[in-house]
């Protein structure tokens, strides 16, 4: 065989490969989405989980998923932001941003269920907060910090010296600078990190599973020290231990998911290109 | 514009006071400093949390794994080959566990790795920039797939299909639980050995075409080499997802506590053995804490995967 149609048959071989992948995904979204959409009423979304679940709509676990995610980013936005700030304008290279670096990456690698079981012994049983959203938030928080924290690095990285010599040389402050000439220049790219950290959070089901999540909670949480239903966890406890649940309630709850994570994924690639044109202008 | 940032009208500046202004000035800017030393403090704290928080899930993840090491009875029957916690005495037995997480891994990775490496070879070098502006982030859309959602659609579409084909009395094995944690790792290895490819200098394949080489060739023997640290991290990182996934297994793989024999069993996973026991057991009891042991280890072997992955894309680095 001659090195030409060696080519030839390798590069058709790469291109079935890569055309399988996408393959799977469509065949995921078809699957989900098909069967999903026509379970999406206004009812399915408005109503309480009625009949032990197998009927009626999953309102508790959409308000739940969205307690977490306004509580988690409370927490992980200021801490990854500031983290961010320190190891990029504040920081030299020394042992201490050594250490601070790899417990990040290291952090990045710890799997779901680990943060679970921490925010179990750590802010469930030890600090007192039980299974709440404050216990959940902050076990997911702590999940995101790493994307969080690298974006908002790339982010403040890519602002030009000039900007921060040039204040400066105005005598601002180093911390003015920070505040009024690098932060809201990096803010694109800390925001386009922060909407993928959350979503990422949206998606959640293990750390959440044992610090926060309830099985079936028919009414709203009044205070962060309440149990929610969450959407992730719902669409498991429906999907293994409701045997009889109409088909469409699954389905439409992991639409509904669907939809959720990957909004907020597109909406964070929509922005970064946005803010990458405004740029270039 | 004033030493604080608000402008000034005319008249303030011609009227002005110079000693006095000066004095404020100077008031602002000692203020400004202490403020600056305070904030600075408070950005190394918060630097610090990431710090703080992996000591801290090292340090409760062993605090409550202790009690079971050091009880002689339960200690010993960790190396069991049997996980049955609720039997009377309880046998806590990890190496199924361990087993069972390392057959989906494997199973995931032998899938994921030809793939992802080969459409990134495709995405790279192949295919037309157009194609790879689309294609790239399609196929990302599969990491933003939430877990539960990827389990879901394993339960519901390749479980039965698993069944049929094979011929078993269930769907739910350590296949389908491999063939999802395939789709869950392979954009990180597409996504990261992509880059990894693309940042090989573009005079390598010039020089290798000259020397009469193919672009085939040139990829097989220069470019892949070249990249083949990147190609590596990709590949750990990927391992490490599988390895930690959670809801995904739990879901998919059946969850029977005994040393698979085949990819066409039922498995259970550590992580789908802490995330579906520990909602039910007594706090405190020796299952809550044999649950501890079962993260350490896990926690133990991500850390050592990510380890390497570190070290291997720092030494890709350093190459360049």
């Amino acid at each position: 065989m001659s090195p030409k149609t060696q080519e030839k048959i390798a590069f058709h071989v790469l291109r079935a490969m890569t055309a399988l992948i996408v393959l799977c995904l469509a065949v995921v979204l078809w699957d989900l989405f098909s069967k999903g959409f026509p379970a999406l009423t206004w009812e399915f979304i408005t109503e309480n989980p009625k009949k032990g679940m197998t009927a009626g709509g999953i309102f508790p676990a959409i308000v739940g998923t969205f307690y977490l995610i306004v509580g988690t980013v409370l927490f992980a936005l200021p801490v990854g932001v500031m983290t961010a700030v320190y190891l990029v304008e504040y920081a030299r290279e020394s042992w201490v941003t050594r250490v601070i670096r790899l417990a990040v990456v290291n952090l990045a690698g710890v799997p779901s269920v680990v943060f679970g079981l921490f925010g179990l012994g750590f802010f469930v049983l030890f600090l007192n907060f039980g299974a709440s959203i404050l216990a959940g938030s902050l076990t997911l928080a702590l999940m995101v910090l790493p994307v969080i924290i690298t974006t908002s690095e790339e982010a403040l990285r890519a602002v030009p010296n000039g900007f921060r010599e040039a204040s400066l040389a105005l005598g601002a402050t180093k911390l003015q600078t920070i505040l009024f000439i690098v932060l809201p220049n990096a803010l694109p790219g800390i925001m386009t990190g922060s909407i993928l950290g959350l979503a990422r959070a949206a998606g959640e089901t293990a750390p959440i599973l044992l610090t926060a999540a309830a099985f079936f909670l028919p009414r709203l949480p009044n205070s962060i020290f309440d149990q929610v239903m969450a959407l992730p966890y719902h669409l498991y406890v429906i999907a293994t231990q409701v045997p009889n649940a109409d088909e469409k309630i699954p389905y439409g709850t992991a639409t509904v998911l669907m939809l959720l994570v990957l909004g907020l994924n597109l909406a964070a690639v929509l922005l970064r290109s946005y803010f990458r044109r405004l740029r270039k202008v | 514009m004033s030493p604080n940032g608000e402008p000034m009208a005319v008249k303030d500046v011609v009227n002005v006071d110079t000693p006095s202004l000066a004095k404020n000035a100077s008031k602002r800017r000692r203020a400004w400093n202490a403020f600056e030393k305070v904030s600075e403090g408070i950005l190394f704290a918060s630097a610090f949390i990431g710090v703080v928080t992996i000591i801290l899930i090292f340090l409760f993840l062993f605090k409550e794994a202790l009690p079971v090491l050091f009880d002689a009875k339960t200690a010993a029957s960790l190396t069991a080959s049997k996980w049955y916690p609720i039997s009377q005495p309880p046998v806590f037995g990890l190496i199924p566990l361990i087993a069972g997480s390392l057959i989906v891994t494997v199973g995931a990775i032998v899938i994921s790795v030809p793939l992802g490496v080969g459409a990134a070879i495709y995405l790279s070098m192949v295919a037309s920039p157009m194609v790879r502006e689309i294609l790239k982030p399609t196929i990302e859309v599969l990491a933003g797939i939430p877990s539960v959602v990827l389990g879901f659609f394993g339960m519901a579409f390749l479980a039965p299909v698993v069944k049929s084909l094979f011929n078993l009395p269930t769907g739910l094995t350590a296949l389908t639980g491999a063939i999802t944690l395939a789709l869950m790792a392979l954009p990180t290895i597409t996504s990261i050995s992509e880059d990894a490819i693309s940042s090989v200098p573009g005079k390598y394949m010039e020089a290798a075409l000259s020397l009469g080489a193919t672009r085939w060739q040139a990829i097989i023997t220069v470019i892949v080499p070249a990249a083949f640290s990147g190609i590596t991290a990709s590949v750990m990182l990927g391992i490490g997802r599988a390895i930690g996934e959670t809801m995904t297994v739990l879901m998919v793989t059946g969850n029977a506590g005994i040393i698979p024999d085949s990819f066409l069993v039922p498995v259970r996973t550590m992580t789908a053995t802490i995330a579906a026991e520990m909602g039910e057991v007594a706090r405190g009891s020796d299952h809550y804490h044999a649950l501890f042991v079962v993260g350490a280890v896990l926690f133990i072997m991500t850390f050592i995967i990510n380890l390497i992955a570190d070290m291997v894309s720092r030494r890709m680095k350093e190459v360049e």
